[in-house]
């Protein structure tokens, strides 16, 4: 018991704000656990889809991953599987019918996406390696923190996409507004299509990890 | 028949599951080390495919699309139970890659040595569940066609993971710059892969 409560720790000790901060650069679910990639690609050729699908991720794992923990303990190991994936699915389908009522048109973009948020890896993912040994708290700083680390990738790669593809930011033509179009400038319409996505992530990778150099593969 | 034909070509080649919409990219990138496992995993995503997304269809059009449950009198003409989707279709998909797994493991201990790994992995991965998805999206007419729709995924999902296996066994000896090595380089072997794949958009069928 004495045990238990040694640890206890405040509630923004630096263990726990390390758990929000790591997933943001050096435990990154997308460039370096590699989760989650399925969905973070196919939703990123505009800002407010991506920053959509961002939140509807961090309010799945957060709660799922406190969910989790406080069921960790009687969950049998052999069906912990589809206990999950139960949860997930309740979690999701109130995000999706929350999107259906007030956020109609973005829910009609995002279309099989957000149903896919069961299948993203990275919830399974943050479920098997962390809420299933850890108490609810640092599980939902845990879930928060994976989920942000996800969105910032999803807010980048959508920001070029738009940027470069439509010349616009969250629907604001700026590019028209700087005047660029009068002298010669065209929108690359490559940006818009699926593949520059991949192409586009695999440059963050590259970038973060000759910035973080212990990150790189032996091969 | 025609028409089946056409949904089968369209969803190799032109909606490619990997190259237009990205489903099945956690495996895809993980297991492609090598072109043995790969083909491995691909079969056996042909396989689930090819299962699950008939039987999602059947689940959905007498069960829980609009109107579906008519079948079971007047009163029940317009219960809709589309908000059951997700919860349904992933208690389906799980079910059956358990199910084939029995199957496999009685018939075929052959088969099920070299695809036992990763059958389980499958009942996650967000290729099957996209395709059970798409199929209710799209709004397909027949048994028939959501069959020849999962195959044609399927084999869509195997080409490109083989692909990228090739390529990646091969790429070993390329002088990669370091930063971009493994992960880097197969995001941007992709994307070049789904340019290619895009010439395919231009087909009418």
């Amino acid at each position: 018991m004495s045990a238990e409560l040694k640890e206890k720790d405040p509630m923004f000790s630096l263990k726990n704000r390390r758990l929000v901060s790591a997933p943001l650069n050096r435990d990154n679910p997308i460039t370096v656990q590699v989760l989650g990639i399925c969905s973070a690609l196919a939703v990123t050729a505009k800002m407010e889809p991506a920053v959509v699908m961002a939140l509807s991720v961090i309010f799945v794992l957060g709660m799922g991953n406190v969910v989790i923990s406080l069921l960790r303990k009687t969950i049998a190991p052999r069906i912990r599987i589809i206990v999950q994936l139960t949860v997930i699915a309740t979690l999701v389908i109130l995000v999706d019918e929350f999107l259906k009522a007030y956020a109609y048109n973005v829910s009609k973009q995002l279309s099989v996406f957000v149903g896919l948020i069961i299948t993203n890896c990275i919830i399974m993912g943050r479920f098997e390696a962390f809420s299933m040994a850890n108490k609810p708290w640092p599980s939902f700083l845990d879930g928060v923190g994976n989920a942000l680390g996800y969105g910032l990738i999803l807010v980048i790669v959508a920001f070029f996409r738009e940027l470069l593809g439509s010349g616009s930011i969250w629907g604001y033509p700026v590019l028209e507004k700087i005047g660029l179009y009068h002298i010669g400038y065209e929108n690359n319409g490559m940006m818009i299509l699926p593949p520059m996505a991949l192409i586009l992530v695999g440059i963050i990778i590259w970038v973060q990890r000759s910035r973080v150099r212990e990150l790189i593969e032996k091969n | 028949m025609q028409e089946i034909t056409s949904i089968f070509i369209k969803s190799i080649f032109i909606d490619n599951m990997v190259f237009a919409y990205f489903l099945g990219m956690c495996s895809y990138l993980a297991v492609s080390k090598t072109v043995k496992t790969s083909v491995g995993l691909g079969i056996a995503v042909v396989f689930v495919l090819g299962i699950t997304v008939p039987v999602n269809y059947l689940i959905n059009e007498y069960l829980l699309g609009p109107g579906a449950l008519s079948w079971l009198g007047p009163a029940f003409a317009d219960v809709n139970l589309g908000f059951l989707t997700f919860i349904v279709f992933i208690a389906v998909i799980a079910s059956m890659v358990q199910l084939v797994e029995m199957v496999i493991e009685k018939f075929s201990p052959a088969l099920y040595n070299s695809l036992g790994i990763f059958l389980p992995l499958i009942a996650v991965n967000c290729a099957i569940l996209g395709g059970a998805l798409f199929m209710q999206e799209r709004e397909y007419q027949s048994v028939a066609q959501a069959t020849a729709f999962g195959l044609g995924s399927g084999i869509g999902w195997f080409l490109a993971i083989v692909g990228i296996a090739a390529i990646r066994e091969k790429i070993r000896y390329s002088n990669v710059p370091a930063p971009l090595r493994g992960l880097g380089i197969t995001f941007i072997i992709t994307g070049l892969m789904g340019m290619a794949f895009m010439m395919f958009l231009g087909i009418k069928i």
